[in-house]
């Protein structure tokens, strides 16, 4: 079964565990700027949204790169950078829609999120189950089911 | 290591920054923090320095939990000599500034001396300077943060400052990061504001890399979150709640001060409690409160974010104020709440948001308009005097007396005195419910006996945060006392004074203590620190600390005297609840616990004490 990082901003309490898990499985620092996964504010409205690399099937990274540095993990289906051969010519930070692909500028390479190679340490890290890695072709089925509910209420 | 070895120093007389290596001496003995900041402020300052003079140093400080995965990693401390007591003070807050500190490579920044005109201090990494603040001057903690992102161009940085409160001097102002958290108590704002330091604004991308044994520390920290997780207050109560679940259940226990301590209990404390903030209000049909918050690494995330009725009366033509703000939290509650009488809860959250937005400290404002309002109706002060009517219990008051505070105009400015130096102006003393100075916070010591040492004896003057025996005589927190006696009393209270001085200079923060013992700090400290961390060791960290500071208040001209609740609460007797009947027995407690303390009777400690901690 494939599995995919799904994401529920509305019990995400801003703690940025997923951030500091993220960059230690990455680099070994705990460094939130070294993170692919950010969780961003929204002041006004209170909402914390955490935000990363959705591994797109039709991945624009991966198309753009001109020298094939990002591959496909037929495994956990990640779109991963092989660093031994990026350049660093960021084309495909342009190519990406989302910006969940980055550059590095103490590596000189681009850093993406890689599902840390099917067990992903920012699911692990995060206390609320914001982030869960869940079935890929189900990851609707906890919403379904709070509206499952819902309707279930309505009805009796 | 976990420390980064490294102190900024920011000598703002010369407008320089150094970098210097820590005393790494110090951190064996102090390990950070409130601890390591502390120690390094007795150093350095005569005792008897003007807080708010140049003289004066201010001291932000992380420790050595700070910017790791441990859970509530992200606290750090302002260290001072504080403004309202004169006693040391050492205010720690959350938020993510500490983190990003730590991030930039640094375990402390040291203030020193004063700038000419206003400035604040851009902290890149490695890189630091002075900048020129005048544009940011007269302005709130809020348009500082927003701006000093915008004219950088970074929306990363994170922010420490202070809003017009500091900058007047306020004796209670404070410290605000990251818009809601605050280093909140004894005046640290005031401080800044003496001194032209606007704010502190830092970017940091190095990380913590430096765990002593990462693979054994992910493994215990991860162990101990699931302590957390699994226990009742801080794997359920906090989190659904917030602090606020203590409204409802330390009123019920008698012991939720009314009415500037005239009253034990509150008739309207459920309309301000956390179940209020939840539900949906008859205007609007919207809940008050929005979303839950932690600060940097916490999973218990007991921060509560609010927004106000925009129909009430509060902020019906302030617009700017109808987005989500920090609040409410339980003290806040409490001090703006029940210890005026107010139960109107869009007026307290109103009265919160402007406490962050210019930066002064809720409990101290709240307390001290207690005050007022009591002098109010016994005719000590007037509509005249004032300029309004202030009884107890009324909104109105409560919203234009902080918004007087917060700009220093009218009766403001004597607001801003505290409530110690106010009831003295009009003669009536025995009115401040204060010690050193400063003002009580939300637990009789007649319902709750226990507190009323932590008061008496509190380093920084009144203080629940000290030795929170509420834990125990409430929750049974380590273990269940009866709140209503005072046996036993002062071992509890110098067991939980001396293990909260460690947890605050680990960089933890205070409320894992509901779940986490010293046993469980103790292996992640070690496992993150160089040097051999035992138990015993962190509870002698704790209790040197506490020496430390008793020494410094001493030196400073504190007295046995100053370790004294005001009569109120020691001739007057709870009118109702449980502890109806009874007054806080200080007085009995205050002999054994010197005593056990290693103090004489005058509250010295004595010098094999002092040796046996290294002191």
């Amino acid at each position: 079964m494939q599995k995919s990082l799904y994401i529920d901003p509305e019990k995400c309490t801003g703690c940025l565990q997923c951030e500091m898990a993220c960059s230690f499985e990455q680099t070994g620092v705990f460094n939130p700027a070294q993170s692919r996964i950010k969780v961003f504010t929204f002041e006004e409205e209170g909402r914390k949204v955490p935000y990363t690399c959705t591994q797109c099937d039709e991945a624009w990274c991966m198309q753009a790169c001109p020298v094939d540095s990002i591959k496909l993990d037929a495994t956990t289906g990640a779109k991963v950078v092989q660093d031994d051969t990026c350049v660093g010519c960021k084309v495909c930070t342009i190519a990406c829609p989302f910006g969940t692909i980055n550059y590095v500028v103490d590596t000189g390479k681009v850093a993406k999120c890689d599902l840390c190679g099917g067990d992903p340490a920012c699911a692990k890290a995060c206390p609320t189950d914001a982030i869960t890695f869940v079935d890929s072709g189900w990851t609707g089925l906890d919403k379904m089911r709070k509206w499952a509910a819902k309707a279930n209420e309505a009805s009796l | 290591m976990a420390w980064t070895r490294k102190i900024l120093r920011v000598n703002l007389t010369k407008g320089t920054c150094t970098s210097e290596a820590l005393n790494m001496e110090w951190a064996m003995d102090y390990l950070g923090s409130r601890g390591l900041a502390s120690k390094y402020l007795v150093e350095e300052i005569d005792p008897k320095v003007d807080p708010l003079s140049a003289e004066n140093k201010l001291i932000m400080a992380t420790g050595p939990m700070t910017g790791t995965t441990a859970s509530t990693g992200g606290r750090y401390t302002v260290v001072t000599k504080g403004p309202l007591t004169g006693a040391i003070a050492c205010s720690n807050s959350g938020g993510y500034f500490g983190a990003e500190m730590k991030f930039a490579g640094w375990d402390m920044i040291i203030f020193e001396g004063k700038s000419d005109s206003p400035v604040y201090l851009m902290v890149e990494n490695d890189q630091a300077e002075l900048r020129d603040a005048s544009h940011l001057w007269g302005t709130s903690t809020w348009h500082t943060e927003e701006q000093i992102k915008k004219e950088n161009q970074d929306p990363q940085i994170r922010i420490s400052s202070i809003g017009k409160a500091g900058e007047n001097q306020v004796l209670f102002s404070c410290v605000v990061n990251d818009l809601h958290r605050a280093a909140g108590r004894s005046g640290v704002g005031a401080v800044m504001g003496s001194k032209n330091l606007k704010a502190v604004a830092i970017r940091g991308t190095q990380g913590v890399g430096n765990i002593a044994n990462p693979a054994e520390f992910q493994k215990v920290v991860a162990e101990k979150k699931q302590v957390l997780a699994e226990n009742a207050v801080t794997g359920e109560g906090l989190p659904t709640y917030g602090t606020q679940v203590l409204m409802n259940v330390i009123n019920e226990m008698g012991a939720l001060p009314t009415r500037n301590f005239k009253d034990v209990q509150f008739e309207s404390a459920n309309d301000i409690s956390a179940e209020a903030m939840a539900k949906p209000r008859e205007s609007d049909g919207k809940a008050h409160l929005v979303t839950n918050q932690a600060c940097f690494g916490c999973t218990i995330a007991c921060g509560r974010i609010s927004k106000i009725d925009k129909e009430h009366f509060s902020v019906v033509e302030k617009p700017q104020y109808h987005g989500a703000s920090g609040g409410l939290e339980y003290e806040a509650a409490w001090a703006l709440g029940a210890a005026n009488g107010v139960k109107d809860l869009e007026a307290l959250q109103y009265a919160n948001l402007i406490c962050n937005e210019q930066g002064f400290d809720p409990i101290s404002f709240g307390a001290t308009i207690g005050a007022v309002m009591e002098m109010y109706e016994k005719g000590i002060l007037d509509e005249k005097k004032i300029g309004l009517k202030a009884p107890f219990g009324s909104a109105e008051a409560l919203c234009e007396l902080v918004d007087m505070t917060a700009s220093g105009e009218g009766f403001g400015a004597e607001i801003g005195l505290g409530s110690k130096r106010l009831c003295e102006k009009y003669g009536c003393p025995e009115l401040s419910m204060s010690v050193k100075g400063q003002e009580f916070p939300a637990y009789d010591p007649r319902g709750i006996q226990g507190m009323g040492l932590t008061y008496a004896t509190s380093n920084r003057g009144a203080c629940h945060l000290r030795s929170y025996t509420v834990a125990s005589e409430t929750l049974g927190i380590p273990i269940k006392t009866d709140p209503l006696v005072t046996e036993g009393k002062p071992g509890l209270v110098m067991a939980f004074q001396d293990a909260t001085a460690a947890f605050d200079s680990a960089g933890l923060c205070v409320f894992t203590s509901f779940a986490w013992g010293l046993g469980d700090i103790q292996p992640q400290i070690d496992a993150a620190c160089e040097g051999d961390w035992s138990e015993e060791k962190l509870q002698e960290v704790g209790e040197r600390i506490w020496n430390l500071e008793k020494m410094f208040n001493l030196a400073a001209g504190f007295t046995k005297e100053d370790d004294q609740l005001p009569k109120r609460l020691t001739t007057e007797p709870a009118k109702e609840g449980p502890a109806k009947g009874l007054v806080a027995g200080v007085p009995e407690m205050l002999p054994e616990y010197y005593e056990i303390r290693g103090w004489d009777k005058e509250g010295v400690p004595k010098a094999d004490k002092l040796k046996s901690l290294g002191l």
